[in-house]
């Protein structure tokens, strides 16, 4: 589609000044348009245009990030240039230091977890809300309320509602289910869990509007035939909506993935403020932060955060690779779009 | 509709979709559906609706009876809220920094996004991956070196050292979003427009600005919700109190309150407040912004 439009909305900038005018630039004199149009003019536009966002996006997301693959091989407190260069000790050190592996560990867990609770969940939400109902826009406005919400409110309010005499152990005693009350938070073999209802909660509306969007643009013609060809509603969801929804499902669980991959703000908020301990919880981001601002160790903060980019990289570079490759459309890193301008 | 390329078209027809799920052919709901939806709906508001209420409780209530209903209803909690100097600076903080970042990466977003989409040169195919690549650099694993940029260049503190790094990390996501959109203006329109002494820069400031308004809009939404909602970087960057957005603050205030439950929880309805009304008012945007942005 964008190929069709390409050739015919662009300005030709060629290589070399002006060469495209040469001949025709003696017989009649150029429009002060058209010499704008080719040369130097152009690639101060460009550079006037292009820059500001340029130098932008380079000095704060380019340039630390290198930064922090230098500053990692460093024992730095960060204060001064760091110049106790200590090799690959940090990330040696990382790599061994069982709270790291832990955390990893939450991490990997969280992944698994959210696809299992929230993929099903959310589709069977999305199956049952896509037909003709009544208020069917104020129940998807409803849904993705928690999603809207910051972090830092929904990790106070769920705190506070979690702690051992709080509401919800109280509505569980006045249901007469007292025997399941529980110490939430600070139980480490159930804080992952509780963190596991909280995530679902807060996300699943995200997933919800996504598949929603999705079912919406598979064509009602398909369920028709299949319908009179004699195909039960079940036959029709695995048959048909599930293949036609790959694509959706796909980017929706990468998007899942690395943001468990980098969580943070919740169990930041309430391990870290309510609890004063994030065991159970500890994540790669929080443990980034504890051991490395907090702690005063700039060095080994960066090294952490070398870590978890890779970590990241390499998980978002094989699901491009083994999943998303079917898609023709959903690069998330942009390969696909280079292609465009490629083609 | 049909001109615009997948992902402004993903981006736009929220509408579209909306009013084809209501065509006959889909299954009509029973009363199961309703009774399902009205569940989930009660999952998903009811913990909102218990900050909202539990602020207009005692302490003593709350301790009492944990998840009761306020008897009697009290307002001190939010009129305390309300007429202390705090909040409303928070606020104020919140506004500016939302405000900033969306005003900053709409217009670098739009100026860079206008090159990429038409204007042809070498190194152009490099230049928009190198944005597009920026998707892979989120702000926490950027964060610690980003401190160290940001605290160099003196801005520790100030909101500047929060907008700035809040615009360069949206630009991604909105390069990605509008190139499309400025793609799809015909290309006659240019040419008329050059044809009545129109220079490229005249183009772009009298018809590609109006006609990218949607696709603005979309952006600039996201860039707004995610400033005033982000936690991880005003934590780095801002420790002085008079500097705090509201989720810093919210956070401030609930271990400095931390005996006071009811007043916190007034305190965090109160700052969500702002984001739900600005969510009601562009909940189409904002749904179908999420979506399209996803799948383009």
């Amino acid at each position: 589609m964008t190929a069709r439009v390409d050739s015919a909305t662009e300005i030709d900038v060629p290589a070399g000044p002006a060469h495209h005018d040469g001949g025709v630039a003696q017989a009649t004199p150029p429009s002060p348009r058209r010499r704008r149009g080719t040369g130097w003019g152009a690639r101060l536009e460009i550079a006037l245009l292009v820059g500001p966002a340029l130098i932008v996006f380079l000095g704060l997301v380019i340039f630390p990030v290198v930064m922090a693959a230098y500053y990692g091989f460093f024992s730095w407190k960060g204060y001064g240039p760091p110049t106790d260069f200590i090799g690959f000790r940090n990330y040696v050190t990382i790599l061994q230091d069982p709270a790291f592996q832990e955390a990893v560990l939450h991490n990997f867990t969280i992944v698994v977890l959210s696809l299992i609770l929230q993929g099903p969940a959310a589709f069977l939400l999305a199956l049952l809300l896509n037909r003709r109902m009544r208020g069917q826009s104020i129940i998807r406005v409803l849904i993705f309320v928690p999603y809207v919400i910051a972090e830092v409110v929904v990790g106070t309010g769920w705190s506070l509602m979690l702690q051992t005499n709080g509401a919800v152990n109280d509505l569980l005693e006045k249901m007469g289910l007292g025997f399941l009350a529980q110490d939430w938070l600070s139980n480490p073999d159930l804080a992952i869990w509780t963190l596991m209802g909280i995530i679902t909660w807060k996300y699943i509306g995200f997933a919800v509007i996504l598949f929603l969007a999705g079912l919406q643009g598979i064509p009602d013609e398909l369920n028709e035939a299949a319908a009179i060809d004699g195909a039960t509603f079940w036959q029709i969801q695995r048959h048909i909506t599930l293949p036609l929804m790959g694509p959706t499902l796909r980017i929706w669980a990468f998007l899942s993935i690395i943001g468990s991959l980098q969580l943070f703000d919740l169990v930041y908020i309430i391990w870290g403020q309510y609890v004063a301990s994030t065991a159970g919880t500890s994540t790669m981001a929080t443990y980034m932060v504890s051991e490395g601002r907090n702690a005063g160790n700039f060095g080994y903060g960066n090294a952490v955060a070398v870590v978890l980019f890779v970590i990241s990289l390499v998980v978002a570079l094989v699901y491009q690779r083994f999943v998303l490759r079917r898609d023709t459309e959903g690069a998330i890193t942009g390969d696909q779009k280079k292609g465009r301008f490629q083609r | 509709m049909t001109a615009y390329p997948e992902t402004a078209a993903a981006v736009l027809p929220v509408d579209g979709r909306g009013r084809r799920s209501t065509s006959p052919r889909l299954r009509a709901a029973s009363p199961i559906v309703y009774l399902v939806a009205v569940l989930v709906i009660g999952v998903m508001l009811v913990p909102i609706a218990y900050i909202i209420i539990g602020g207009f409780r005692t302490n003593s209530q709350i301790t009492v009876d944990p998840s009761g209903m306020p008897d009697p209803w009290v307002s001190v909690n939010y009129l305390d809220v309300l007429t202390g100097d705090v909040f409303w600076r928070e606020v104020l903080n919140s506004t500016i920094v939302g405000l900033a970042t969306t005003f900053g990466v709409i217009v670098l977003g739009l100026m860079a996004s206008f090159v990429l989409a038409r204007y042809r040169f070498a190194g152009r195919g490099a230049l928009y991956a190198l944005f597009a690549a920026g998707l892979m650099f989120p702000l926490t694993v950027a964060i610690t070196p980003l401190y160290i940029v940001v605290r160099s260049l003196g801005l520790m503190n100030s909101l500047g050292g929060v907008i700035l790094p809040q615009i360069a990390f949206a630009l991604p996501v909105t390069i990605i979003i509008l190139v499309p959109f400025l793609r799809a203006i015909p290309e006659e329109i240019q040419e008329a427009a050059a044809i009545d002494g129109c220079s490229r820069l005249g183009f772009f400031w009298r018809m590609v600005l109006p006609l990218s308004i949607p696709g603005v809009v979309t952006v600039g939404i996201l860039a707004f919700v995610g400033s005033w909602n982000s936690y991880l970087l005003p934590l780095f960057i801002l420790n002085d109190q008079a500097a705090f957005t509201l989720p810093l603050g919210v956070q401030a205030f609930s271990s400095e309150y931390s005996v006071d439950t009811a007043k916190v929880l007034a305190f965090t309805s109160l700052s969500m407040i702002p984001a739900l009304i600005f969510f009601s008012v562009f909940e189409r945007r904002i749904v179908g912004g999420l979506t399209g942005a996803v799948k383009g």
